[in-house]
């Protein structure tokens, strides 16, 4: 077996230093009825290098890929364009095959990268700090409803009807445990966002606010009356991004009032990969620090005075304060956080801004050509890269049947939210760079094809 | 013998404090220095080529950016020195033996990559119809019946994360089934040895955790959890192999007698690695046990993380595990279980964890993985990371405190304490000899039951002579411990850094980049 280097005269060389007979005299612990007596029934045994590839390789053939079809899906998962220089780097050894950096003499490698990372999250969202990093967006969402609770040492959070369903869904699982009241709602098939339902929601038992920018909806809209309104009743506004590439062309959360962002990093450097492993960012105002969640960098020096870098406040983690930590996280997303610090240093402030542009501009020309489709409406009044589109018929099965044309034509609110008439005929199209007008037109031609 | 490493530090070489002339750079030959991007970066640089954007009237409403966001670039060419620079001054398992206990750092295939970075894997959306993903659920379901083949339990939830977020699944799960039968209760009972990850999660499912006492044997002490079992207790969470590295022996007692008195059995599978193939969690009476992907089954830790933590679940528990999960249909097609159709496939379901359906990445890993060993393969991987560990104690034990040592053989991690070091030197003393030495230290100072505790995983990827090898330079940095070497005290002296402070990360954090300037007017 190739990855044991162990021969069998190491083996029998070993056990005798050890003064063991047979190594199941090293299993002495584990009682006799709890041992098997052999090799796990109906499991087939070892496989070549070769094998394994082609099992896969036929797996894989079976999906229907981003890169090879007309491509239109978003909705909290973004196809982008990522450089080769991305996974050439996150795929050196150092990176790939090191731990948590607990040993920070010789992880200086990873710790600058989180260093760097943190800055560029927190520039990225305009806080003042962030973290080094949550599973995704959506587990970064409901750990930030939870920081806020513990801060404002109140229950209700009041989440706008534009956050994806899903994290909503995440919400109302953890909520369910936490003794959390979330105020929800569905979004409507509009224009208009529910920001007048937050406004009015939002009193002195509120813990927080969530709102999602843009929406789920991909409408964009300021925050800064929900910010006031929130801050006036001692309560924090938590912004969520699941785009970040939109904020090369919108303002920051954090620039409009928003006391804690959390987003989904995946967009850069990261990849589809069927929904994970993905990056959740984390950012917050310096005040709330010592509530945040997560793994945390600092900047120290070592004992020659040399800059160095280390995990730090780990006083609010698990593994020192056990039941009375911030969360109960552990690992987090590091490869993913590289992954996405590449990326954004490869573009860097002009790149970003460019790519953001480039991804506005196709997305209101795609905006534009499928609006002019007989019957189909384009129910934003505002967006970045993502819209939504109103059909003259439920969406699902439109885009079953574009699927079968191959083209990927985005996702249906019916999928989202199953079973809610007054949006089964909306389907959200995201636009990114990795659109061509050709496939466009292709994705028009389908839908004309499939609504007719 | 082996010839390989040998070169490293000795005693009789000389000072190990003689770093030679200072040089103009700060660089020692292939040591180098690297300033942070926003030192070399600029806000005008960029590294990649974008095409030019249509001309479009905006429809971003007012919220155009016009702040400049402060994040500098860096050209392709600068961007992969940088980081491969940074690269340089990491300690990996592609470099060398990291016997870190708990931690499971074993060898990671390259296949393991290759397969995950397959279009078919790599380039498919999470929200794709479920018919153009055909292939991605069946390497879902594969590796699901696999995870319930090797562990003898009844269903899996393969979506948490990491193990934290299985461990909360499966807490979730046990507090729902309680709920369902109208019997919420209060308390989790967690060993002291226990994962500091347990506790954290009970409490943040809304449990009160107590501790239960361990035997002088360093195992749960059955007598003393019996009597704490009542009404108000929900379950237990047993780490098993704990992280003393030994089989909890009493296992299938201590889950009978949770289950008489109403209580379910949580177990931590992190170190599942000891025993995979040999002994399945299902027949020791667990009710729900995470498995770290990124421990058994070899997907990279990357730094820290991603992870994965599926999460087995009993009969009993079944019925209440997350949404979505994939199911395998007679002709051979699969299907997603949603919200939508929970209602009628999963009505217990305590409800969803994380946006989609968990870490494609690392399925495609693992199940790689578990096929290039096989059942015979994975079998012996428990055996050859036991007989590694045992092979440590036994080579170790002359010079080092084992306190567990005496009561047999460990698992697949060997435990020592820093009792009869010189005045003033301790287990970090000796983490830090051994980096000089070309190591990555053991865990240190967990689990808490021990004094200076040093847990010492090698896994089944290392060879014999890997193994003399460390066992040769451990003996060297204990002797120096004891002996009270000053030059070890101040170890390392040979890695990127000296010992940093950590008190002063603390004490005034600094978490992100300021410009200079800005830097001391903050201060």
């Amino acid at each position: 077996m190739r990855y044991l280097p162990l021969t069998p005269s190491d083996r029998q060389a070993m056990l005798g230093v050890i003064g063991a007979k047979s190594i199941d005299d090293l299993f002495a612990d584990v009682p006799a009825e709890a041992q098997l007596d052999g090799q796990i029934h109906g499991l087939p045994n070892h496989a070549s290098e070769m094998a394994v590839e082609r099992h896969f390789s036929n797996l894989a053939r079976q999906n229907m890929t981003a890169s090879h079809t007309p491509f239109f899906l978003g909705a909290g998962a973004y196809k982008h364009h990522v450089p080769a220089s991305v996974d050439h780097i996150i795929q050196r050894g150092e990176f790939l095959t090191a731990y948590t950096p607990y040993q920070p003499e010789i992880a200086q490698g990873t710790l600058q990268m989180l260093f760097e990372f943190q800055t560029q999250v927190a520039r990225l969202f305009g806080c003042d700090v962030a973290n080094a990093s949550m599973y995704d967006g959506s587990t970064a969402c409901w750990e930030a409803i939870g920081m806020a609770g513990r801060i404002t040492k109140r229950s209700k959070a009041v989440l706008s009807s534009g956050l994806h369903p899903h994290y909503v869904s995440v919400a109302k699982t953890m909520a369910q445990y936490t003794g959390d009241t979330l105020d929800t709602a569905l979004p409507e098939l509009s224009s208009a966002t529910d920001s007048a339902r937050l406004l009015g929601a939002i009193d002195d038992q509120t813990s927080c606010v969530v709102v999602q920018y843009p929406d789920i909806l991909g409408r964009i809209e300021d925050v800064s009356a929900i910010a006031a309104k929130a801050h006036e009743h001692g309560a924090l506004l938590i912004a969520v991004v699941t785009e970040p590439v939109a904020l090369g062309a919108i303002k920051a959360p954090g620039e409009m009032g928003a006391d804690i962002v959390v987003g989904e990093g995946q967009s850069l450097g990261v990849g589809l990969q069927f929904g994970g492993p993905y990056v959740g960012l984390f950012a917050c105002k310096e005040k709330f620090v010592r509530q945040m969640p997560g793994r945390l960098c600092g900047e120290t020096v070592d004992a020659e005075g040399k800059r160095g870098f280390v995990l730090t406040l780990s006083t609010r983690e698990q593994h020192i304060r056990r039941e009375k930590a911030t969360s109960n996280i552990c690992t987090n997303s590091g490869l993913c956080a590289l992954a996405f610090s590449i990326h954004l240093t490869l573009l860097g402030e002009k790149g970003l801004r460019g790519l953001a542009e480039l991804n506005h501009g196709l997305a209101v020309q795609a905006a534009d050509r499928l609006s002019q489709i007989a019957g189909v409406e384009v129910v934003n009044d505002t967006f970045f890269n993502e819209f939504t589109l109103k059909l003259p018929k439920e969406a699902r099965p439109v885009v079953r049947a574009l699927a079968d044309r191959r083209v990927l034509g985005g996702v249906s609110l019916g999928r989202l939210y199953p079973d809610v008439d007054a949006l089964a005929n909306g389907l959200v199209v995201a636009v990114t760079e990795a659109a061509t007008m050709e496939d466009v037109e292709t994705f028009a031609a389908a839908l004309q094809e499939v609504l007719a | 013998m082996s010839t390989i490493n040998q070169s490293g530090w000795k005693p009789e070489m000389g000072s190990a404090g003689e770093t030679g002339p200072a040089t103009y750079t700060g660089n020692k030959a292939l040591m180098l220095e690297e300033a942070l991007i926003f030192e070399i970066g600029t806000t005008g640089t960029t590294g990649v080529d974008l095409a030019d954007a249509p001309k479009v009237t905006p429809r971003l409403g007012n919220l155009a950016r016009h702040r400049d966001i402060g994040l500098p670039g860096l050209s392709e060419p600068e961007t992969v020195r940088h980081y491969t620079r940074l690269s340089r001054q990491n300690y990996a398992i592609d470099l060398g033996f990291f016997p870190l206990g708990s931690c499971t750092m074993k060898h990671n295939p390259r296949l393991n990559e290759k397969v995950a970075r397959m279009e078919g894997f790599a380039d498919v959306h999470p929200l794709q119809p479920v018919e153009t993903v055909q292939g991605a659920l069946a390497v879902i379901n594969e590796l699901a019946v696999w995870l319930i083949k090797l562990t003898g339990m009844h269903g899996v939830a393969m979506t948490p994360k990491a193990g934290a977020h299985g461990e909360l699944c499966g807490i979730l799960a046990i507090k729902a089934a309680l709920e369902a039968r109208g019997d919420p209760r209060s308390v989790i009972l967690v060993p002291e040895s226990a994962h500091g990850t347990n506790p954290a999660t009970a409490a943040f499912a809304g449990y009160a955790v107590e501790n239960i006492p361990a035997t002088s044997e360093g195992r749960v002490d059955l007598a003393a959890l019996e009597a704490r079992l009542g009404p108000d207790v929900a379950g237990v969470m047993i780490t098993n192999p704990n992280t003393c590295g030994l089989f909890e022996r009493d296992m299938k007692a201590i889950s009978d007698a949770v289950h008489a008195a109403g209580g379910y059995v949580y177990c931590d599978g992190a170190n599942f690695n000891a025993i995979v193939g040999r002994v399945r969690p299902g027949d020791l009476g667990i009710d729900a046990m995470h498995i770290n992907l990124h421990k058994t089954f070899s997907t990279p830790h990357g730094g820290g993380g991603p992870g994965s933590g599926p999460v087995v679940l009993s009969e009993a528990l079944s019925p209440y595990g997350p949404l979505p999960f994939t199911e395998r249909h007679a002709d051979g097609h699969y299907t997603l279980v949603e919200e939508e159709t929970a209602n009628e496939r999963h009505p217990h379901s305590f409800g969803r964890m994380t946006a989609f359906h968990g870490q494609m990445g690392m399925f495609t890993r693992a199940l790689s993985y578990i096929m290039s060993h096989g059942a015979d393969g994975l079998r012996q991987v428990a055996e050859d990371a036991v007989l590694n560990a045992n092979y440590i104690l036994r080579s170790l034990e002359d010079v080092l405190d084992a306190p567990f040592a005496h009561s047999g053989p460990c698992m697949h991690e060997a435990l020592f304490s820093d009792n009869g070091m010189a005045e003033g030197f301790s287990t970090l003393d000796i983490a830090k000899g051994l980096i000089d030495e070309g190591y990555h230290p053991m865990t240190v100072y967990f689990p808490l039951v021990v004094h200076g505790a040093m847990l010492i995983e090698p896994t089944e990827t290392e060879s014999k002579a890997t193994l003399d090898q460390f066992i040769g330079a451990m003996r060297s940095v204990v002797q120096r411990a004891k002996a009270g070497d000053p030059m070890l005290k101040s170890a390392p002296h040979h890695a990127p850094r000296r010992r940093l402070d950590e008190t002063q990360a603390a004490r005034k954090p600094v978490l992100i980049w300021r410009e200079p300037e800005q830097a001391v007017a903050a201060e």
